[in-house]
């Protein structure tokens, strides 16, 4: 009995004291565990590297990132917009990798000036009208969906919603707080019923009749349109994607991306992880199964994707679209944006 | 007896000890008001502050009086009356219970929204397109508030079918010989003696409905709630949410104020002997049949319609669902729940047991105020568990170095400690509401003779209460179990590396707009979730031979 006792002791002493050798790497990650575990599986089948995975929503993530500080066991924290990372890296919990891997094969607009974050996917948010009720010339951009003519004709989730929240920050940016408000003022009359749902929901509604236009993220139509559910596809391929703005700044865009924390105490394994996030094959992946747009010069679109077309994005900083989100959520409050 | 009243201390502080510990996250919370973040309020105030207030007691309000009608109503019926089915609906009636109301609301969304079967089918029969019919909007407030009542109503039924079925015989036959009819015999007498069990019942869903995140966000309705999350996550500032989190605690404290003064007014004692159970009285023909339908539409709404539809998608997507890591998940969400039930219950009745011994004023405040979590969001909670564990583990680390330049990193925070804590924030009340009731049941005069035979307090609860409490401890041990199967935004943040549960797939499913694969997940829990509904059913029925 001591003797089993004393194995033990040492055992577990052994373990404290010593940590498994096997490398690893701990991720935060604001991305579903559907999205981004098959990518985490390849990479450790590739590298032999373990990945450790906690799921949550951005911001309690980097709530938790924060509140753990120097003792956090967290590597990489990986979100699906900008302003979160943003917000990261004002709270001081990232650090800047230098890694040409990254810098190379990522467009400066897409990752921070300092290199503290990089964007993997783009991710864009046009205007999707139901192609036997509305004529694609009536429309120009997000703007003109404010005037008369729109009236009571279009869908669109709750201003709680980030997407929505990054959509008029970049607005802001490029046009200015007074020119936002006012549009935003008039923009809630062209709403069809007060907010509500997600982005298929509002897809679902246009097809209804509820609306005839609704503004959704193009990677949920694509999702509808490869569903397995028939239903779900019939619904979706009645509805058309119109890019706006394509005279003037470009459609809304924003990024998921990923950052390496201040205090990760895995750093190695996780710049390889990083890395691997940019590779061709990882990029495919989410261009084929995700239908998102890969950040990554010459990786294959999806068919669905192609299906939408090309278009011009908007070319603002997105680090700007980050400082700039409390603004947006205020100036839609007050515009009654629910 | 000489040393009574030094045991007597020992207990209360070690009671307020373990409330001051519960209590750390709403300090946490309160903390906030250091720094008040004016600018954001006047933001608020101007714009949208007066709808979270309306919206937010509507919902309570109407959760609230749906959950007592129902769910008084069922434990009458069944009580009172013999009629087909109620065997069956006897328990049956607790089921809805297991279904998590974010669930109920996508489910419903997905029967009765315009692109649904209901409407489809309305339209494509009439030839009519959408706006040239009325159909009730699900996704509203009045919707949520259906939605929610229907899953909420078996904390009422529970408490007041034990409260009714606890009453005498000779209670009825005394008004009978005093000439009340059946109608006057239930609003004079039975109703009366069991408003305790019911008002805490109703209570307890007006909490839950108070704290709902995923219902009021999925239909768009702006609530506190939605506020806390749109002003931390919207506008970066946790202060001002903390703050936000902060009134919303008021408003519970206020209910549960109500509630205890609502109880205040009068105490019911069980007598000492077992009495006799009211024999059931038997309906026949065209009554039987419609009280069998009555009693059963809310089952059938609260739990058939959603689990036909979730197994309808689940059998169109159970194929890729179902792999190994399904049965890890299902495994991790059952050990979950069932230590969290145990710890959480274990804590009510120590704080129930040292208010019963100790009337001090700050005794009786402090398990008060240790139950407000129930109103919280557990996004709140999580946060107020993290900040005070982080900085624990902290200076742990920190003395470990200088001692032993060791550091062991995170012992308390990011474990499932901290989570098994967060949950009893989260669900002390649900346990300690269901145990207070069965104490208050409990003499008096039953502490006094124990004490007068010589045992410890300890003794008395470990010997004579726990005993007596029996049915109560094992419906808080449920309902915790339950909670803790269907919790979510705590889980999601405290929950350790590569540590799922069912609630978790579920909603990430959910979230992404992929209801169908959402659904198998779903349903286990809901399956999970009857396992300790039907031995608590088969324990009631055993214990009162009905």
């Amino acid at each position: 009995m001591t003797v089993l006792k004393k194995i033990l002791v040492a055992a577990a002493l052994s373990a404290a004291i010593f940590p498994s050798l096997a490398e690893e790497v701990n991720v935060y990650s604001a991305r579903k565990e559907a999205l981004i575990k098959p990518i985490l599986d390849e990479f450790t089948k590739k590298t032999n590297i373990k990945v450790n995975l906690v799921t949550g929503k951005a911001d309690a993530l980097i709530s938790r990132l924060a509140s753990e500080g120097d003792l956090s066991p967290a590597d990489v924290l990986i979100t699906t917009d900008v302003g979160r990372l943003h917000r990261a890296k004002s709270q001081n919990l990232l650090q800047s990798v230098d890694s040409k891997a990254l810098t190379s094969s990522i467009p400066a607009n897409l990752r921070d000036p300092e290199n503290q974050w990089f964007g993997l996917t783009l991710r864009a948010r046009p205007i999707m009208y139901v192609a036997d009720r509305v004529d694609p010339k009536t429309l120009s951009t997000v703007e003109a969906l404010a005037s008369d003519e729109w009236a009571g004709r279009v869908c669109i989730r709750s201003s709680s919603n980030i997407y929505n929240q990054s959509l008029v920050a970049a607005m802001i940016a490029q046009k200015g707080q007074d020119s936002v408000q006012n549009w935003a003022n008039d923009f809630v009359k062209s709403f069809a019923r007060p907010p509500k749902g997600g982005d298929r929901d509002q897809i679902k509604a246009a097809v209804a009749g509820i609306c005839d236009v609704a503004v959704a993220n193009t990677y949920y139509l694509a999702g509808m349109l490869s569903d397995t559910d028939s239903k779900n596809h019939d619904i979706a391929s009645q509805v058309n994607v119109f890019w706006p703005n394509q005279d003037g700044r470009g459609a809304h865009v924003n990024i998921s991306g990923a950052a390496l924390t201040k205090f990760a105490p895995n750093k190695t394994s996780a710049e390889k992880l990083l890395a691997f996030m940019v590779t061709k094959e990882a990029q495919e992946w989410y261009a084929q199964t995700n239908h998102e747009y890969p950040v990554v010069e010459g990786v294959k679109w999806s068919p669905i994707l192609e299906g939408f077309g090309r278009f011009k994005a908007e070319q603002v900083e997105l680090q700007k679209v980050g400082q700039l989100n409390k603004q947006a959520v205020q100036l839609m409050d007050r515009a009654g944006w629910k | 007896m000489i040393n009574s009243a030094s045991v007597a201390s020992r207990w209360s502080s070690s009671v307020l000890l373990l409330a001051t510990l519960i209590m750390l996250p709403l300090l946490v919370l309160a903390g906030s008001w250091f720094q008040p973040e004016w600018r954001i309020w006047s933001h608020l105030i101007d714009t949208v502050l007066a709808d979270y207030v309306m919206n937010s007691l509507a919902l309570a309000l109407g959760v609230g009086m749906g959950s007592l009608f129902i769910g008084t109503l069922c434990a009458w019926c069944i009580s009172r009356y013999q009629f087909p089915l109620r065997r069956f609906l006897h328990w049956a009636l607790l089921l809805p219970m297991a279904i998590p109301g974010y669930i109920i609301a996508y489910t419903y969304t997905g029967i009765l929204d315009f692109s649904g079967p209901v409407q489809s089918a309305i339209r494509s029969a009439f030839e009519l397109r959408y706006g040239q019919y009325w159909f009730p909007e699900i996704q509203s407030l009045p919707g949520a508030i259906l939605m929610m009542a229907l899953v909420l109503f078996p904390y009422v039924y529970l408490l007041a079918l034990n409260a009714f079925k606890a009453q005498s015989s000779s209670l009825y036959f005394a008004a009978k010989n005093m000439g009340l009819n059946k109608q006057q015999y239930f609003f004079r007498v039975a109703l009366p003696l069991a408003r305790p069990a019911i008002l805490t019942g109703a209570a307890l869903t007006m909490m839950e409905a108070f704290a709902d995140y995923g219902t009021v966000q999925y239909f768009g309705i702006s609530t506190f709630t939605t506020g806390i999350f749109r002003v931390w996550f919207g506008m970066n500032s946790s202060l001002a949410a903390a703050q936000l989190a902060s009134c919303l605690c008021l408003f519970v404290l206020l209910l549960l104020i109500l509630e205890q003064f609502s109880r205040r007014k009068q105490r019911y004692y069980q007598t000492g002997q077992k009495s006799s159970p009211l024999p059931l009285e038997s309906l026949t023909g065209g009554k039987a049949y419609l009280m069998t339908t009555a009693v059963s539409i809310p089952f059938i709404l609260g739990f058939i319609v959603p689990v036909i539809q979730l197994v309808d998608w689940s059998l169109q997507t159970w194929q890729h669902m179902l792999d190994a890591d399904f049965a890890v998940l299902l495994w991790n969400s059952f050990k979950l729940a069932f230590i969290s039930a145990l710890a959480v219950v274990a804590c009510a009745l120590v704080l129930g047991y040292g208010k019963r011994l100790n009337k001090q004023k700050r005794v009786q405040i402090a398990t008060q105020i240790s139950g407000l979590g129930y109103a919280l969001p557990g996004t709140v909670i999580a946060i107020g568990v993290m900040i005070p564990f982080a900085w624990l583990d902290h200076s742990l680390n920190a003395w470990l170095k200088d001692m032993f330049a060791y550091r062991p990193g995170l012992i308390f925070s990011g474990t499932l400690f901290a989570l098994v804590f967060a949950y009893i924030v989260r669900f002390l009340t649900v346990a300690k509401h269901s145990v207070d009731a069965g104490l208050e049941r409990i003499k008096p005069s039953m502490d006094e003779a124990a004490s007068n035979l010589g045992l410890t307090p300890s003794q008395t609860l470990r010997k004579v209460h726990i005993p007596l409490l029996g049915g109560s401890v094992l419906s808080a041990i449920l309902l915790v179990f339950v909670d803790v199967m269907k919790e979510l935004p705590a889980t999601l943040i405290l929950r350790p590396f590569n540590f799922n549960t069912l609630a978790v797939k579920a909603h990430e499913l959910a979230s992404d707009e992929r209801l169908a694969d959402a659904a198998l997940p779903a349903v286990s829990i809901v399956v999970i979730g009857l396992i300790p509904i039907i031995f608590l059913a088969y324990s009631i029925n055993k214990q009162k031979g009905t």
